[in-house]
């Protein structure tokens, strides 16, 4: 659907018992483009993330990715959310990069990134490995391969945690803050990564507190807190000639990177 | 009215004599505990010995005490020691039989409990001038107890339930009290269950207090 | 020590007729309690995390008790305690029935250990690949769950063997009651009880070499499960 942006969401709202994190966002995102989501923790940044692919499930509001809804049918009358199991091959098409990096530790790396073919999209096993293979080589990772995720450093665990999500030729990849597990001196290898697939032409929602970074591989940036979006437009504007105070403000308090 | 009253003087009558029973079980566990604890730090010590042959000797001994139940290690220091004209009481038969077997599990408990002593303790240790009979004194086994004290409770609770068989050599414990209640009044399920009761309120707080100190040592690490 | 080995050679065919059922019943013992203590496991494992306080507080309670009572008592309590209730269980069953009651709490907590183990991250990253719960469940937590369990599971069952002596109080012909009714028999105390010992051992050496093995092979590509 060519005009139709890749991602769009409107009035997402999501609370967690007393405690309102998404009280109305809305944005789209197009083909193509990547978007940097900076704030403090408890803006919601995170929860934004992950009702894209619902792993939390909004409580209003609605996500459509490449013009479909994701997690709910339209029916008379209104929506209707759908069940995990439909909700699968949705998340197919969305690839998510961890904080935790989350690798499945009784899987060599070229296991982790294979397997998701192998199963969810019925690839054969030889196959699955050779785009495993693949997929290694683009984070650099090839060389460790057959390795268990315990023997590898965290910064190489999160490049397989890349390449897992990209084994699934996902049309929106999400990063949920990828390097703040990170030590300072691993964080540049996984960088450079999401910077190779920025390049690539890859459509990304980024969440991260590396503004020099974001304001690098973004071509747009919200900037986030308590619940709504304070500000957003070109990395300039908004890192470089923030209009809001509360921007300022956070801005200021980040150790420049 | 009566009946009650009658049947509540039968079961303290019978706790009485569960009671002194349970006396003896209590003995018999801090009697075996201290064998157990003597020849498990022997274990670990011949276990970390340069010669292979000790090495071998202590896996033959675990192996043994824990490949055979208890209870047939307790027969054959009981009635198979006789055979050769060694003749225990049944006591101390108890406490040496459940005290080797216990040397088998605390020897590797000790074992593990130093090894997860970061080699590194001993070095800084020493590297701050503590010889290292003063290192192992203030450094290493304080923190070597401290990690071994859980799986120890442990053990010793574990003890306690252990006594219950020694009621076949005839050492006076709760099972053999409860065993010969039921023979002079036949009413097996109060006593049976009496026993049960008994056990489980000197085990249950020992358990919880074991599960404090895990909790302990955790928040400690 | 030839004169010890040759009181064998001499009885070796009045005994064996005798001891080799008696290894089948304490097989037979092992093999039925440790079936139903794993379910009784899995049972108590999946209530004890279970949303319904009712369901995790029985659960937590059974498994309290369970370990604070000696298996020979439940053993008492099943074949003798039951009596009254109206429920008359032979040796054998409540042998069973015994020995599953209480070994059921420990493989419960066994159980809770690999189900608890699992970072919920590991089951969301492999939602977010766009697995079904039931594939993330075969693929991921299954396999991790089993590599968890699997050692002190097998851990268990040489545990369970040894404590199938226990049955002896309870009269059920396994090999201590077996070796007991021969010494009355030949006055040979020391070399019967050193032969179920034997016989016990036998059983439990290899055992115990593949449980090693197994725990040894599982616990490759477990120690980071973030």
């Amino acid at each position: 659907m060519a005009g139709t942006p890749l991602l769009v969401i409107e009035e997402l709202r999501k609370r967690f018992g007393a405690l309102e994190v998404l009280r109305g966002v809305s944005l789209a995102l197009e083909q193509g483009r990547k978007l940097a989501v900076l704030g403090p923790s408890g803006s919601g940044k995170s929860t934004l993330l992950r009702c894209i692919n619902h792993l939390e499930v909004p409580d209003a509001g609605h996500v459509y990715l490449d013009g479909e809804l994701i997690g709910e049918r339209c029916v008379t009358g209104g929506f209707r959310k759908v069940s995990e199991r439909e909700l699968a091959p949705q998340r197919a098409e969305i690839g998510m990069v961890f904080q935790g990096f989350y690798l499945w530790p009784h899987l060599t790396a070229r296991e982790n990134v294979a397997v998701a073919p192998q199963r969810v999209r019925g690839m054969s096993k030889p196959a699955a490995l050779e785009l495993a293979g693949r997929m290694l080589e683009k984070v650099h990772m090839a060389h460790k391969a057959g390795e268990f995720p315990e023997r590898l450093s965290g910064g190489q665990q999160q490049r397989v945690a890349i390449a897992r999500a990209l084994a699934q030729e996902p049309k929106l990849l999400l990063f949920d803050e990828p390097t703040s597990a990170l030590d300072p001196e691993l964080i540049g290898e996984v960088l450079r990564v999401i910077q190779e697939l920025a390049d690539e032409g890859r459509s990304m929602v980024l969440v991260t507190h590396e503004v020099r970074f974001a304001r690098g591989v973004a071509d747009e940036v919200i900037f986030m807190d308590e619940g709504v979006i304070v500000e957003q437009g070109a990395p300039a504007d908004v890192l470089e000639r923030p209009q809001r105070e509360r921007t300022r403000a956070f801005l200021g308090q980040l150790v420049s990177h | 009215m009566t009946d009650l009253t009658a049947q509540a003087e039968q079961i303290a009558h019978f706790s009485a004599v569960l009671l002194r029973g349970a006396v003896t079980a209590v003995e018999i566990t801090l009697g075996a505990l201290l064998v157990a604890i003597l020849s498990g730090l022997l274990v670990a010590l011949v276990k970390s010995s340069r010669s292979r042959l000790a090495r071998a000797v202590a896996d033959v001994y675990i192996e043994v005490f824990r490949g055979i139940p208890p209870l047939a290690q307790l027969f054959i220091i009981y009635f198979g020691l006789t055979y050769v004209g060694v003749e225990l009481s049944s006591i101390t038969a108890a406490i040496v039989g459940l005290g080797l077997n216990g040397g088998a599990v605390l020897g590797e408990v000790f074992l593990s409990g130093v090894a997860a002593l970061h080699y590194g303790q001993r070095e800084a240790a020493l590297a701050v001038g503590l010889t290292p009979l003063k290192s192992m004194r203030f450094i290493i086994l304080p923190q070597a107890l401290r990690i071994t004290l859980p799986p120890l409770t442990n053990y010793a609770i574990n003890l306690l339930k252990e006594t219950s068989i020694v009621a076949a050599i005839a050492a006076p414990e709760i099972m053999f009290y409860a065993r010969n209640l039921t023979t002079e009044t036949f009413q097996t399920a109060t006593i049976y269950l009496l026993a049960a009761i008994l056990y489980f309120m000197l085990c249950f707080p020992l358990n919880r207090l074991a599960s404090r100190l895990e909790r302990a040592r955790a928040a400690w690490r | 020590m030839i004169e010890f080995l040759s009181v064998y050679a001499e009885h070796w065919s009045a005994w064996w007729p005798q001891i080799l059922p008696a290894v089948g019943v304490t097989l037979g013992l092992t093999a039925g309690a440790y079936a139903l203590s794993v379910l009784l496991g899995l049972g108590l494992a999946v209530g004890r995390l279970s949303r319904v306080r009712p369901v995790r507080w029985f659960a937590s309670a059974y498994v309290e008790v369970a370990r604070s009572v000696p298996a020979l008592a439940i053993l008492f309590l099943v074949y003798f305690g039951l009596v009254p209730l109206g429920l008359t269980l032979d040796a054998f069953t409540a042998g069973v029935v015994g020995l599953a009651l209480c070994h059921g709490a420990y493989m419960g907590e066994v159980f809770r250990g690999g189900l608890e183990a699992l970072h919920k991250g590991q089951r969301e990253a492999a939602l977010a690949v766009g697995m079904t719960p039931r594939d993330a469940f075969r693929f991921i937590l299954l396999p991790q769950a089993t590599r968890i369990v699997l050692p002190p599971a097998l851990n268990m069952l040489i545990v369970l063997l040894r404590d199938t002596s226990l049955c002896y109080f309870i009269t059920t012909p396994e090999l201590m009651l077996t070796a007991r009714d021969l010494t009355s028999t030949y006055f040979l105390p020391l070399h019967l009880y050193v032969l179920a010992g034997a016989i016990y051992f036998a059983i439990a050496f290899p055992l115990s070499l593949a449980t090693r093995r197994i725990s040894r092979r599982m616990s490759r590509g477990l120690r980071q499960s973030v």
